[in-house]
């Protein structure tokens, strides 16, 4: 086919997607490293602060050009935003600032705006501590948000070291995330693979019926699914109901909102992506190696363990691999049936996004998420023999 | 049954013992049964919600007090059910069209494209299929801000589009690898020019695999929900996300309803992939 053809075909998809998917996915994780608030609101002061080190005292000429950043960052409106990157570090600053902005612009000329001026409106305001959080912040790119992702920070030196004990919640909502992935999906390979192998034991128009069944729960909406969950799981709900009505239990279970809830849910929904890779996998593995290991005298649990096995391994890998990556970025199903301390990482992604406005942090929590997941399918391409794993 | 039991005595005896090579072990028996379960597992909930959103009663409990159709008038007789339902259908309808002439487009120029190129187009056609959703989400809740697409039907469709696309372009391109380069060859030596080869030859032996990447593509954009969280404004309100809202605040039997209405929907999707792929297998029978 002629180059400019190609070229032609291939142009209004590859322009959609650099525009639609490309560019604004590559403009979301540049927030995790940008710093651009500091130096929009604050230009006059990092300039003072140019050659300045934290254990030297404050230089002269910092304060007049920090109120003047304030009254003119408060009338462009810049200075709320650099207030609230501020306070991620200095705890409680965003409100100090803002009324330093306001005493600033209501006092009269002849009052200089010295140390005095600000330490009277808050000593933090005057405080070493504080500028170095300032300077930190001048950009244009730091590692703050990434370091925050992983419960680190920096001291006033500027050495890294953990985050307070109280503010340290990343590396458990990283954990519970790992955790609870790892456990769907060794779920789904105890309940998917029995079932996979069976499908490739009956007759073929047995498993067309069986395969049926397992395509059903695939096409039907996850929505759906995760409701069909609360309405079996809750309180008076019917797996409860059951249960109570034939005496096994007293009173019922709290099956939902918490961690059982999500486990089940999750494996529901995510069981026949593991049933289907598993079954084009083992289905692929020649008969006759069972029959050739039995008629050398192997018993069939030994054929299976020491020679089918190890041909389906790749395979199994493989898909488990996608079925934990799938896990990983699992947001609706938590959201539903899990309580407060089961949120998973795209929680956190879309709270900090849409609610509480802290987009470095929900940048850098989304590129650790994607990292992970290029890296993971990464390795199931290469277990799965180079053919790409789709999900469809 | 007769005839059958007649046919068994007359010369089936081997048969039978042909199809049964071996009696059912205890183990054997084990399994099937753990198999067995593990369907139930996967059909049973879905299952269980279709006949409470045919009850009379107003709790989500078996016994069924009684058979109605109280919560189809109220999910079907307006409101923002039906309206959500109409906003899923629109939205859908319109991702699937677009993704199907970009995709098929980007399909026929991707076939048998080798090197560089090739994979790193093919790695950024794909790439929507593995990138975990929130993320294709956040992106665009900011990137349609400054082109004054969020919260507007066009916003919600590119979006949906990102996710639909590779689905339409994996199965055509899987066509067109495995198209017979020498029809095309026949087809000019026969006078066809490039243009009524395309049309007569290429064209139809993709249509089954444009069609199964448009049930697809619809199947994606209906079951979303995180992007029409985030990107969705009052007007959007598609029907998972009337649905979200819904289990976020309490279960009643009306969600059962419009549960059952969307199972009936993926239902249809699955039967009509079920059919075109028949058709697929059936095309390639006769060629092969």
């Amino acid at each position: 086919m002629a180059a400019g053809r190609r070229v032609a075909l291939l142009a209004p998809l590859t322009g959609f997607l650099l525009v639609f998917f490309v560019a604004p996915l590559a403009w979301l994780l540049s927030l995790a490293v940008r710093e651009a608030e500091v130096p929009r609101a604050l230009p006059r002061t990092l300039a003072a602060l140019e050659s300045w080190q934290p254990n030297e005292p404050l230089p002269t000429g910092l304060f007049p050009a920090f109120g003047r950043d304030l009254i003119e960052g408060r009338e462009a409106g810049t200075l709320a935003d650099a207030a609230r990157r501020l306070n991620y570090e200095v705890n409680g600053v965003r409100s100090t600032l803002m009324r330093a902005a306001r005493e600033v612009g209501s006092a009269d000329a002849a009052t200089p705006l010295d140390a005095r001026f600000f330490e009277q409106v808050d000593p933090a305001l005057a405080s070493p501590a504080f500028f170095a959080a300032v300077q930190r912040a001048k950009g244009p790119v730091s590692a703050f948000y990434l370091l925050a992702s992983v419960d680190l920070v920096r001291d006033a030196q500027g050495r890294i070291e953990r985050a307070p004990e109280a503010n340290r919640i990343y590396i458990d909502v990283l954990l519970r995330t790992v955790a609870i992935s790892f456990t769907v999906t060794v779920l789904c390979l105890l309940l998917g693979f029995p079932v996979a192998l069976l499908l490739t034991q009956v007759r073929d128009r047995t498993a067309d019926w069986l395969m049926v069944l397992v395509l059903l729960p695939f096409w039907t909406s996850l929505l759906v699914r995760t409701a069909a969950w609360v309405v079996l799981l809750q309180r008076e709900g019917i797996v409860n109901g059951a249960l109570m009505k034939l005496g096994v239990i007293a009173g019922p279970l709290t099956l939902i909102y918490n961690r059982t809830g999500v486990l089940v849910a999750m494996t529901h929904v995510l069981l026949p992506f593991m049933v289907l890779p598993l079954y084009s996998v083992l289905k692929g593995i020649p008969p006759h190696y069972m029959r050739a290991a039995t008629s050398l005298g192997a018993p069939p649990p030994t054929a299976f363990v020491r020679v089918f096995l190890p041909i389906a391994a790749p395979g199994i890998a493989a898909g488990s691999l996608m079925v934990f990556i799938l896990a990983l970025g699992y947001y609706i199903t938590p959201a539903l049936v899990g309580g407060g301390a089961d949120q998973m990482l795209s929680y956190f992604v879309a709270t900090y996004t849409t609610d509480t406005g802290n987009w470095g942090l929900a940048a850098a929590l989304g590129l650790l998420m994607l990292a992970t997941t290029i890296v993971l399918y990464a390795l199931a391409h290469r277990l799965s023999g180079g053919r790409a794993v789709a999900m469809g | 049954m007769e005839a059958t039991s007649a046919t068994t005595s007359l010369h089936g005896a081997p048969t039978v013992l042909a199809a049964r090579p071996r009696r059912a072990s205890p183990w054997r028996l084990a399994y099937w049964a753990y198999c067995a379960l593990v369907l139930v597992f996967l059909l049973a909930p879905i299952a269980a919600i279709v006949p409470l959103s045919f009850s009379s009663g107003s709790f989500l409990a078996y016994p069924l007090p009684g058979w109605s159709l109280r919560w189809y008038h109220e999910v079907l007789g307006g409101g923002r059910w039906l309206r959500a339902l109409g906003v899923s259908l629109v939205v859908g309808l319109s991702a699937t069209l677009l993704s199907v002439v970009l995709g098929t487009l980007a399909a026929l120029g991707l076939a048998r494209l080798r090197g560089a190129w090739a994979a790193v187009l093919k790695t950024m056609i794909l790439a929507p299929m593995i990138v975990p959703v929130i993320l294709i989400a956040v992106g665009a809740y900011f990137f349609l801000a400054p082109l004054s697409l969020t919260s507007t039907f066009t916003g919600l469709i590119l979006a949906h589009t990102v996710i639909a696309v590779p689905f339409v372009v994996v199965p055509v391109l899987t066509a067109l690898e495995l198209l017979d380069p020498s029809l095309a060859r026949a087809a000019a030596s026969c006078g066809a020019t490039p243009r009524i080869a395309f049309f007569r030859v290429t064209l139809p032996s993709i249509v089954p695999a444009m069609a199964s990447g448009a049930l697809f593509a619809f199947a994606a954009s209906f079951d979303d929900v995180v992007i029409a969280l985030l990107v969705a404004g009052p007007d959007q309100r598609t029907l998972p996300r009337e649905m979200f809202s819904g289990l976020r605040d309490s279960i009643t039997p009306a969600l059962t309803a419009v549960a059952t209405i969307m199972i009936a929907i993926s239902t249809a999707l699955f039967l009509a992939m079920q059919a075109v792929q028949r058709r697929a297998r059936r095309a390639a029978m006769r060629e092969g």
